[in-house]
């Protein structure tokens, strides 16, 4: 083709008047897209219990024996739908009970107390402040929820990595290795199972307290866990903290636990 | 140009077996899936937003909930008719649309897409139809 002055000028025109398409087809664009309309509100349930960051004081003088703390784990293995399997490799531990020397290993002695060394202790995730699980997590899916403190999984995020699970210094997090459906004794229906692949751990209740109710856990102790906000001088944890001594597991690691021991 | 004949009927079969599931499948498209609503989802009237939206965009939404959820324990919707739901799947939407098998699945199967929504969550919470 032969160029010119003339013809040259001629594409440009045309070339610049295409431009102008642009803003009209982004007009249609929007008139078809059915974007979420804006007027929506999402909100905090009106009962929602609120916290900067929550915590727990367990009072270990009150347990005595594993009769006293098993209605606390079964209240909240039937709520969560953790199954119960055989297999130790496979078990899935929200909330359960250990030794003292297994608990505390850096406070535990040669010649221990005796009613100490016997005694069940109940552990769960601590929830803590600086937790190491969120930071080896490489898909963001378990994270700590700054408006109420609480470390919490997006299960739909979990690719089962399991690196959660070896910077976890409490050993808080299981792995699902099977489909856990088939070993639910009692299904909840109210509340998500878990699926192959994903790992979970205890979740502080955070779909009771949206609702305004205490945690499974501390509902079913009659008294021997207490919950609240540790940010609050006023709470109830608080007051604990204040009148009584109090221990943490593996303090020295600097994980900032907030599930606190009376012992 | 010898193999002129060659070239075209080698076009010929090219073309013809391209469009073959064209022709094949000429006015056998599937007919929309119909969805049964159930009783409670019919007194309902509306869903949580306006039924073309939901049609469309579900999953979106359902992403959104999801998100304010889980990370911003913001578990309250106000649509924009004011009313106000719990964002639950479980005991929100499958709570009305308790007939998975002739609401979701049939759409779902229709646009041949297999969501594992129910791997976890639990269909017809409430055992009713």
């Amino acid at each position: 083709m032969e160029s010119s002055r003339r013809r040259f000028l001629q594409l440009a025109g045309i070339s610049a008047l295409g431009l102008t398409t642009k803003p009209v087809l982004n007009a249609f664009a929007v008139e078809h897209g059915s974007e979420a309309p804006s007027e929506i509100v999402i909100k905090k349930g009106a009962k929602a219990l609120k916290a900067k960051q929550w915590a727990m004081v367990i009072d270990t003088r009150e347990i005595h024996s594993t009769e006293d703390i098993e209605p606390i784990i079964e209240a909240c293995n039937k709520i969560h739908n953790i199954p119960k399997f055989e297999n130790k490799n496979h078990e899935i531990k929200w909330i359960w009970e250990e030794e003292y020397k297994h608990a505390f290993p850096e406070k535990a002695t040669d010649y221990l107390n005796e009613e100490i060394e016997h005694k069940p202790f109940l552990v769960l995730c601590n929830h803590c402040e600086n937790p190491a699980c969120v930071r080896a997590c490489p898909t963001k899916a378990t994270f700590k929820r700054e408006s109420d403190g609480i470390v919490i999984m997006d299960f739909h995020r979990c690719i089962g990595c399991r690196f959660c699970m070896a910077a976890c210094p409490f050993g808080a997090r299981s792995f699902n290795f099977r489909d856990p459906r088939p070993f639910i004794e009692e299904t909840n229906k109210e509340f998500p199972t878990r699926t192959k692949g994903v790992v979970e751990k205890c979740n502080f209740c955070a779909e009771r307290l949206a609702v305004g109710e205490m945690p499974a856990c501390v509902e079913a102790s009659n008294g021997i866990l207490s919950f609240g906000d540790l940010y609050d001088p006023e709470s109830e944890v608080r007051e604990l903290l204040r009148t009584n001594y109090t221990i943490r597991r593996k303090q020295n690691l600097g994980t900032a636990p907030a599930v606190y021991y009376i012992v | 140009m010898n193999d002129k004949k060659l070239i075209v009927t080698g076009i010929l079969i090219f073309v013809v077996l391209v469009t073959f599931p064209f022709w094949f499948n000429r006015g056998k498209a599937a007919p929309m899936p119909e969805l049964k609503l159930t009783d409670k989802a019919k007194a309902a009237k509306t869903c949580v937003m306006p039924t073309d939206y939901m049609r469309a965009e579900h999953m979106q939404l359902l992403d959104l909930w999801r998100h304010s959820v889980v990370r911003n324990a913001q578990r309250t919707f106000v649509n924009t008719s004011g009313q106000e739901f719990n964002m639950s799947l479980s005991n929100t939407c499958l709570d009305c649309h308790s007939n998975k098998a002739d609401f979701c699945d049939r759409c779902h199967n229709y646009a041949s897409v297999k969501p594992y929504c129910w791997d976890c969550h639990i269909d017809n919470p409430k055992e009713k139809m």
